[in-house]
């Protein structure tokens, strides 16, 4: 079906075509109806992290009630399951897919891969579009009669369509799916072109064995999230018609407050099946990229190549293509066969072995190394710690006999929080830090930058430690307030009110965060074109913001992987892929 | 879940031996300059091509999806199968004879016979509309025999499926009408052969799920002795 081909043929000069450009004119398509990826990008990252603080304004009023349960009236049993609803579907969806896939992708795989924009930028436009509208359907069910759906993240049926559930009976649970829907829809457009440029629009030179790491995970990411997500849209579909045309997908027979519903038959389980089809591949839709840009930022900043580049890639692969097997981990309270979940177990410990290669492979390059303690080298190692924290707990949740004590609980939240909440938030600052000179021209304030990390890196862990004892005492995930339960301790209400106080002053800081980024666009100390001394092809640019086009004239050539750094014998520590001498070094002398 | 778990062994096996032409065990810290790598070793297809065919993955899982969803769904006691209406089988001839007005299209177009490629585009248009048809009567007949939406299980899975595929296949026809466009105008032979290829490959795609769905549709299919979960 594909040609391949023939490596030993060697590539004529003229081999890579000059793609034709769409070429801006008017204010409207150049910033707003842009087709270039690198605007596009900066329109996902803003639009993403907008509508991500709406939900971590959220979380902050589910601390409030967690922390001082009597104290807030308006903060009602319903609107807190509406808050830990909306809070989870903005962050897994809307923010850490769209800032990775959508803002990372868009800006970096051209640049990195030596394109001058996506394949398809018409429709890597409509991409973004589809995703706004998205975005307002979400933002309109808070203001809609019924409010937004309390169903829980992961909208288990039969309650996420039932008349106890709050938003079940207005359109809070239908915009949520339409939602959802559309914002698949303009995924797969972005997927498209993220996977489609790395395989058709690499520059000369540039094999897949030469790509920096954070294609390789994005790449990789958009495949799973190309395949999981129609998952999450076939289930959408069929609970829409379950709700508005009474449809029995997934409805069993019921009895509501003493009356029959019309439903019968149907198997939430199904649902279950198909939701965590996607839900699993999405933490790794996630992890991937995020693995991908920790290992760029450890090289550079860390004046070292990234030990074992090829068993990285080869871990990124294995993760990606285990991730599919492993979705009913999530299930193992679901009343599965035992046999079942002893397959799934099974197959979920296996995923620990890629990627503890990883987690070893980042620690030796670090061992020895030049390491700068830059803002993106602290928010790396944040990541290292946090995500290792996070995966040891997951050991635990992988086992059967372990999980179902330990289901539903506080402790879960905090698993999750730590391995796919601080770990890739961690590597998301991490990345604004190191790009935002390429993407700006200035650098990013230093002091503030510092104040930023500690608080960050510090109060994630004020949060999130904590919560595992609150978890192991017992107390259950989802509940708005414990009251008068014998089980639980004085030492939870103290526990809980801490967490809360932490997670208002890591709320807080991220207000330094965003003022730092808007100060610096003008104040900022002008950072030139590679203040990093970096050597992948995003900063070999001849302008820095890049131009339209990217790369001036002529497109850059592929000499060499990306991780030259301390090369022995060359001239300064690091060689640019673009470099066809490599310093004072003499070819071949490797 | 046994659908879409083979799709997905079918994909992560094209992707691995894809993947092994890359050289994934090379040393590319040894190896500077170009001479010692295979150039940009991308693949060999124009970029449309290769959008259409990761779009076919998209919408193939889709469908895998659905029907992994109808084989679990029609293990429940209450289902009831669709008798299916013969019309079926004139719609799944007009089908196959679009995909193959397609496929004479794109060899004529391959050897330069514009007008040829004009009389198969047409024809292959004319029983698109003719297979869409017949589908849509397909579903009046259904409905007048009282066969609802919402009445079964099995109804619903009927009209949802074959609902997804004719909108795929009315997204083919915007694709079609585009290629005829380009066939009626003077565009270069090359831009037409690429266009009626791309057409080609999504109706033979789109043929295969066809007739995939149209076997799951049969109740010997679906037997539950024979698909197993859980």
């Amino acid at each position: 079906m594909v040609d391949i081909q023939d490596p030993s043929q060697p590539i004529g000069p003229l081999e890579v075509q000059e793609v034709e450009l769409y070429h801006a004119h008017s204010f409207w398509t150049k910033y707003v109806f842009s087709q270039d990826a690198k605007v596009i990008a900066i329109q996902y990252g803003g639009l993403a992290t907008a509508v991500g603080m709406i939900g971590l304004a959220l979380s902050w009023l589910m601390r409030l009630q967690l922390g001082f349960p009597d104290l807030f009236d308006f903060i009602t049993p319903e609107a807190y399951y509406q808050f830990i609803t909306m809070h989870g579907m903005i962050m897994v969806v809307y923010l850490l897919t769209a800032v990775f896939l959508g803002g990372f992708g868009n800006y970096l795989i051209p640049l990195m891969v030596g394109a001058r924009d996506m394949v398809f930028p018409y429709v890597n436009m409509l991409s973004f579009w589809v995703f706004f509208l998205a975005v307002i359907v979400l933002v309109v069910s808070f203001f809609v009669p019924g409010g937004p759906t309390g169903a829980g993240w992961t909208l288990y049926p039969p309650q996420a369509i039932l008349s106890g559930t709050p938003g079940s009976q207005g359109l809070g649970i239908v915009l949520m799916l339409v939602s959802l829907s559309l914002f698949i829809i303009g995924f797969t457009m972005g997927g498209l072109n993220y996977v489609v440029t790395v395989l058709q629009g690499r520059t000369r030179g540039m094999t897949m064995m030469r790509l920096p790491l954070t294609v390789w995970g994005i790449f990789t990411a958009t495949v799973l999230a190309l395949l999981a997500f129609p998952a999450l849209l076939v289930a959408s579909v069929m609970m829409l018609f379950d709700r508005l045309l009474g449809t029995s997908f997934f409805m069993p027979s019921l009895v509501e407050f003493g009356e029959q519903l019309s439903y019968g038959g149907g198997s939430p389980i199904l649902f279950q099946h198909l939701f965590w089809f996607f839900g699993h591949p999405e933490v790794y839709i996630v992890a991937l990229p995020a693995f991908g840009i920790v290992s760029d930022l450890l090289a550079v900043h860390a004046r070292k190549n990234i030990f074992g580049y090829r068993m990285m890639v080869w871990a990124i692969v294995g993760i990606g293509a285990l991730s599919f097997i492993v979705w009913a981990h999530h299930m193992y309270v679901s009343g599965m066969h035992p046999y079942f979940g002893f397959f799934f177990a099974t197959t979920t410990l296996i995923i620990a072995v890629p990627t503890a290669i990883k987690v070893y492979n980042w620690t030796l390059t670090l061992w020895k190394a030049d390491i700068h303690l830059t803002i993106p080298m602290l928010f790396c190692l944040a990541f290292l710690v946090t995500f290792v924290n996070g995966g040891l707990t997951g050991l635990f949740l992988g086992n059967v006999v372990v999980d179902v004590p330990l289901s539903d609980t506080m402790f879960v939240v905090a698993h999750f929080h730590m391995v796919m909440g601080v770990a890739p938030i961690m590597v998301i600052l991490g990345a604004i830090y190191h790009w935002y000179p390429k993407m700006s021209g200035r650098m990013l304030h230093e002091g503030m930058g510092q104040f930023h990390f500690w608080v960050t890196f510090v109060g994630a862990y004020l949060i999130f430690f904590p919560m595992h004892y609150v978890g192991l005492v017992g107390v259950p995930r989802r509940y708005p307030e414990m009251g008068e339960t014998l089980f639980i301790p004085d030492s939870v209400h103290f526990l809980n009110s801490f967490i809360s106080v932490s997670a208002w002053a890591v709320g807080i800081a991220q207000l330094v965060f965003f003022f730092n980024i808007f100060w610096s666009l003008r104040n900022g100390k002008p950072s030139g074109h590679n203040p990093w001394g970096a050597t992948s092809l995003e900063w070999c640019t001849p302008e820095t913001p890049p131009g339209h086009g990217n790369f001036g004239d002529e497109l850059p050539i592929v000499y060499r992987w990306p991780y030259d750094f301390s090369v022995p014998g060359a001239d300064k520590d690091f060689i640019t892929q673009d470099d066809p001498a490599g310093g004072l070094r003499t070819e071949g002398s490797t | 879940m046994t659908t879409v778990l083979l799709f997905i062994f079918v994909v992560v096996g094209t992707s691995g031996w894809w993947l092994s032409h890359q050289r994934l065990g090379s040393k590319p810290w040894l190896e500077s300059g170009l001479d010692s790598v295979s150039g940009t070793d991308r693949i060999g297809l124009p970029k449309a091509k290769m959008g259409l065919i990761v779009f076919l993955g998209v919408a193939g899982i889709l469908f895998a999806l659905f029907t992994s969803g109808f084989f679990m769904r029609s293990e429940m006691a209450d289902w009831k199968d669709v008798p299916l209406p013969g019309i079926l089988w004139v719609t799944t001839g007009l089908l196959v004879l679009a995909s193959f007005a397609l496929q004479t299209a794109l060899r004529a177009a391959r050897n330069g016979e514009l007008s040829a490629v004009k009389n198969w585009l047409a024809l292959a248009g004319m029983v698109t509309f003719g297979f869409l048809a017949g589908q849509s009567l397909a579903w009046q007949q259904l409905m007048g025999s009282g066969f609802v939406f919402n009445g079964n299980p099995a109804n619903s899975f009927f009209y949802l499926l074959t609902g997804l595929h004719g909108l795929h296949i009315l997204g083919g026809v915007v694709g079609l009408a585009r290629t005829m466009g380009t066939a009626w105008s003077d565009a270069s032979i090359g831009k037409l052969t690429l266009r009626v290829d791309l057409c080609a490959l999504y109706w033979h795609f789109l043929l295969f799920v066809w007739i995939a769905l149209v076997i799951a549709m049969q109740s010997w299919a679906h037997d539950p002795f024979i698909v197993s979960h859980h």
